[in-house]
């Protein structure tokens, strides 16, 4: 017992297939997968053109070269072409550019609420997990209630008393997703406070906030951060329904969500125009979902022996 | 063994190999094993985790899987050849003429199915019934396994029926339709003795009805009741083969003598546990090599072959153990200092404890207990599952107010105080339970682990305040090195594990440890050694430990004292000697009868002579 062994090597038999499936998942954590790597690459592209659309414009200046907003009506509704890419719209702008520009208010909603609704919910299901019985009690029956409406609802709900903004549909998609995360972490918090590790550390004479600070909260919080990057799809996709209802960030700033809603219009006389916010949506939230998953397939590699 | 088993084996197995072939490369999980078995007999295989005797039984009933790349040079059963077998060939098979049992009867049994029906599954899926007489079948099987009130337990589901009750529930769906062969995977590891004892008497019934029976475990013990025959695996081999009294009374490989040294036994000295090393089998050469005491570099180098040794036995070993070389009486452990009889650290005085069952009636766990834990002692706690014991350790840690009665530590209070006022003395009271690995946070390494446990100051940051020095230190008691620091404990074996638990449980320097089931996981060669370093810190530090375990075996290596827990109250307390020899309780005699023991007897049928049992209740 005094030589150090992996574990792998201590139990090669049968044991060992479960050790070497173990092996196997370590083995590609250094060597990513094509699909979640084609995945991320994508996502920091888009977070580039969240980030720095000027650097963006300035990176593709042969293809175009005209701000989201020029308007230009003598050349509206063309296809795809030289200058142009994704062709222009309704009113000339180039749909490239907006497609660019529109990337930022789409990930602010989906980035932004999540993390909004990770730490509110975070709070809300730790206080309902281990602040007593009444306020536990409380706590998940308002959950219940928040969760009795359809997410997109409680979101509209939300709006239409703040009225339309990109801040506003921050703040409606937080709320909406925030109860889902809460009852989530109450359920981690209870088995992780049930935990030998944490009975182990009571029995030491450990304070309980000390528990509470190092022991309950990482190991609440580790599986939540994985749900939570799935969640960003969830919100990028509630996001672009809001401005697709016109209640997300107000003309002329692009939004993928509100882009598509104009495009509708004019599907008869340019069929593309809707083709790249929508493909900019799926792409960005296929890859956040695929992301997700990677990190979740990782995580559970890690955890299972 | 009837006298009717005829001389063609019903199972025989020649040069079976089974490989795995992984992202990582091939695993040989089995290599060159050769098995026979008649009607009527057993054939016990064991082996410590990992020594490839489940894959054998799963290759043998063709389940080793998709991965697996069986090979073998004969692989007959009922004359049949089984490598030439189409998928549904081996599902005629498997349930009609050979029954599989599993360890966990809670998991093998479908929750959402009544016993009944799982029963007469196999008779209905292999035309052996019908409708009009199968529920009647049924209940004659579940009788036949020993089922009480059948007529009632056919209706009932899994979760209500006991873990033995369960067991033969299982049993009496692999026997449902006659196989003539039965594999049974430990099929009594995670029950109590004297439920051990009737599932063996079960097993017994039907091997002398004329059922082959295949049994697969890490038990001697267990195995001494039941074979006639045992085949030692290590490492994917058989390095010994033989009849079972002869072989258990002078085993001839080394693994063998050493796997027989490492059973705690109830009757006889106790003795010094074999100091074994500890390492994996070795891939080329022989695979015991790297733990044996008598290995050469021939043994290093060259893989034994099997040689025959005596009538009927063989020995795959270049150097087989002899009476010279080998089996020489263990020392008897250096004497246990008198504990200094007087002081008491804890006084459990009446407690009684009591929890709501889901039916809204009180249940009594633990009745009006007392007992002392004297400084320096070690106290045994023994009894069945459900008897309390748990429950008195989690009231003595003051995990649990008792309902009734008081604890003292060290003469002063220690349940009903405020968990304030508690909190500071509570590193005084540590605990070691059966599954460490679940009782360190995962994110944590070793080190982490044990420096949080560290008194005082040097808590959190061990690195930067010098308690890295201490926890090397404590690391090195328990006979683990510095390198293991940053391990998860994911990554260690499950030896080591325990090792690190006993590790942190000494780092605040307790008077008092706990330890539930603390061996109950390992294999029994791991076992040895974890007792016997518990004894040596017993010895070194002076440190009291009260110490569950359903095992009598076990306790009696460890313990000075001993307290006969049975429905919650404590039904005989004393020496352990004189409990053990002369036990005054109906429930501590019936306890000790059920105990599985080897005696290294002449005549294996006479083993199962202590089988009178019929439970204890």
């Amino acid at each position: 017992m005094t030589v150090p062994q992996t574990a792998a090597t201590a139990t090669p038999y049968d044991d060992g297939v479960r050790a070497a499936a173990a092996r196997s998942r370590t083995s590609r954590r250094r060597v990513p997968r094509p699909v979640p790597l084609l995945a991320a690459a994508f996502f920091v592209l888009v977070f580039v053109a969240a980030a720095f659309p000027g650097l963006f414009a300035s990176l593709f200046a042969g293809l175009f070269n005209q701000g989201p907003n020029v308007v230009d009506p003598a050349a509206a509704l063309r296809g795809p072409s030289q200058g142009h890419p994704f062709g222009t719209d309704q009113l000339g702008r180039d749909v490239f550019a907006r497609v660019v520009y529109g990337a930022r208010p789409s990930l602010l909603v989906g980035l932004g609420s999540t993390l909004l609704a990770g730490a509110a919910g975070s709070v809300w299901g730790l206080l309902a997990a281990l602040g007593g019985r009444v306020a536990g009690e409380a706590a998940m029956r308002v959950a219940d209630v928040f969760l009795a409406f359809p997410s997109i609802l409680m979101a509209l709900l939300v709006v239409a008393v703040l009225g339309p903004g990109t801040g506003h549909a921050v703040v409606a998609i937080t709320i909406s997703l925030a109860p889902g995360f809460a009852r989530i972490v109450r359920v981690q918090a209870l088995v992780v406070r049930g935990s030998p590790y944490v009975r182990a550390a009571t029995n030491l004479g450990l304070p309980p906030w000390r528990i509470l600070c190092r022991h309950i909260v990482p190991n609440v919080l580790a599986p939540l951060l994985i749900l939570a990057t799935l969640n960003v799809g969830t919100a990028i996709i509630a996001g672009a329904s809001l401005s697709f209802l016109g209640l997300g960030p107000q003309p002329p700033d692009p939004e993928w969500g509100s882009m598509l809603a104009q495009a509708r219009d004019y599907l008869d006389a340019s069929w593309t125009l809707a083709v790249f916010p929508g493909a900019a949506i799926t792409l960005t939230v296929m890859s956040v979902s695929v992301i997700g998953r990677e990190l979740q397939a990782r995580y559970e590699g890690r955890e299972s022996r | 063994m009837t006298g009717a088993a005829p001389a063609e084996p019903l199972l025989a197995v020649e040069r079976l190999s089974v490989d795995f072939t992984t992202r990582q490369g091939v695993v040989r999980a089995v290599r060159d094993v050769s098995l026979s078995l008649r009607a009527g007999e057993c054939l016990a295989v064991v082996g410590e985790s990992g020594s490839g005797k489940s894959v054998t039984a799963r290759a043998l009933l063709g389940l080793a899987g998709r991965t697996a790349d069986v090979r073998a040079e004969i692989l007959s059963f009922e004359g049949r050849d089984l490598r030439r077998l189409s998928p549904g060939q081996w599902r005629k098979l498997r349930g009609r003429r050979a029954g599989y049992v599993l360890q966990d009867a809670l998991t093998s049994l479908d929750p959402l199915r009544r016993v009944g029906d799982e029963v007469a599954e196999p008779l209905e899926v292999h035309g052996l019934a019908s409708r009009d007489t199968l529920d009647e079948q049924v209940i004659e099987l579940l009788a036949e396994a020993g089922v009480p009130d059948a007529d009632v337990r056919y209706l009932q589901y899994p979760h209500e029926l006991s873990g033995g009750l369960r067991q033969r529930a299982l049993i009496a769906s692999a026997i449902a339709a006659r196989p003539s062969l039965l594999v049974a995977d430990e099929p009594t590891t995670a029950l109590d003795v004297t439920v051990q004892a009737q599932v063996l008497d079960l097993l017994k019934g039907m091997k002398d009805a004329g059922t082959a029976v295949l049994l697969i475990s890490h038990d001697l013990a267990v195995v001494a009741r039941l074979a006639d025959h045992i085949a030692i695996l290590y490492g994917g081999m058989v390095v010994e083969r033989g009849p079972a009294a002869a072989l258990l009374a002078a085993p001839a490989h080394p693994y063998a003598v050493d796997l027989l040294a490492a059973v705690p036994s109830l009757d006889g000295p106790v003795t010094e546990p074999p100091a074994l090393r500890s390492a994996p089998p070795a891939e080329t050469g022989c695979p015991y090599a790297p733990r044996c005491s008598l290995a050469d570099d021939r043994c290093a180098a060259e893989l034994p072959t099997p040689v025959p040794y005596g009538p009927d036995r063989m020995v795959r070993c270049w150097r087989p153990v002899t009476d010279e070389t080998g089996r020489r009486p263990r020392p008897a452990p250096p004497a246990q200092p008198a504990p200094a009889r007087g002081r008491a650290v804890v006084t459990v005085r009446g407690v009684t404890k009591r929890f709501r069952s889901p039916d809204a009636s009180w249940r009594t766990a633990v009745d009006d207990v007392s007992f002392d834990l004297m400084a320096g002692e070690a106290l045994g706690l023994v009894g069945e599952s459900g008897s309390g014991k748990s429950t008195t350790a989690r009231i003595v840690l003051a995990e649990f107010e008792p309902d009734a009665g008081s604890v003292l530590l060290d003469g002063q209070a220690w349940s009903g105080l405020r968990e304030r006022d508690r909190r500071a003395r509570r590193s005084r009271v540590q605990l070691i339970d059966q599954d460490p690995l679940s009782s360190f946070d995962p994110r944590f390494t070793v080190e982490r682990v044990i420096a949080e446990a560290l008194p005082g100051r040097s808590r959190g940051d061990a690195a930067r305040r010098g308690g890295r020095d201490r926890v090397v230190e404590l690391l090195g008691e328990v006979g683990l090195d510095a390198g293991l620091l940053g391990r998860r404990p994911g990554q260690l074996s499950g030896g080591q594990r325990q090792r690190v638990a006993i590790a942190r449980a000494l780092a605040p320097n307790p008077e008092v440890i706990v330890c539930d089931e603390p061996v109950s996981a390992l294999d029994v060669t791991v076992q040895a050694q974890i007792l016997a370093l518990l004894a040596r810190l017993r010895r070194e530090v002076g440190v009291s430990l009260l110490f569950i375990s359903h095992d009598l075996g076990v306790v009696r290596q460890v313990c000075d004292r001993v307290a006969v827990m049975k429905d919650g109250a404590v039904v005989e307390i004393g020496e352990i000697d004189t409990v053990f020899r002369s036990p005054r309780a109906a429930y501590t005699r019936a306890l000790l009868a059920a105990v599985p023991r080897i005696d290294a007897g002449p005549a294996a049928g006479k083993l199962a002579s202590a089988m009178d049992l019929k439970g204890p209740t």
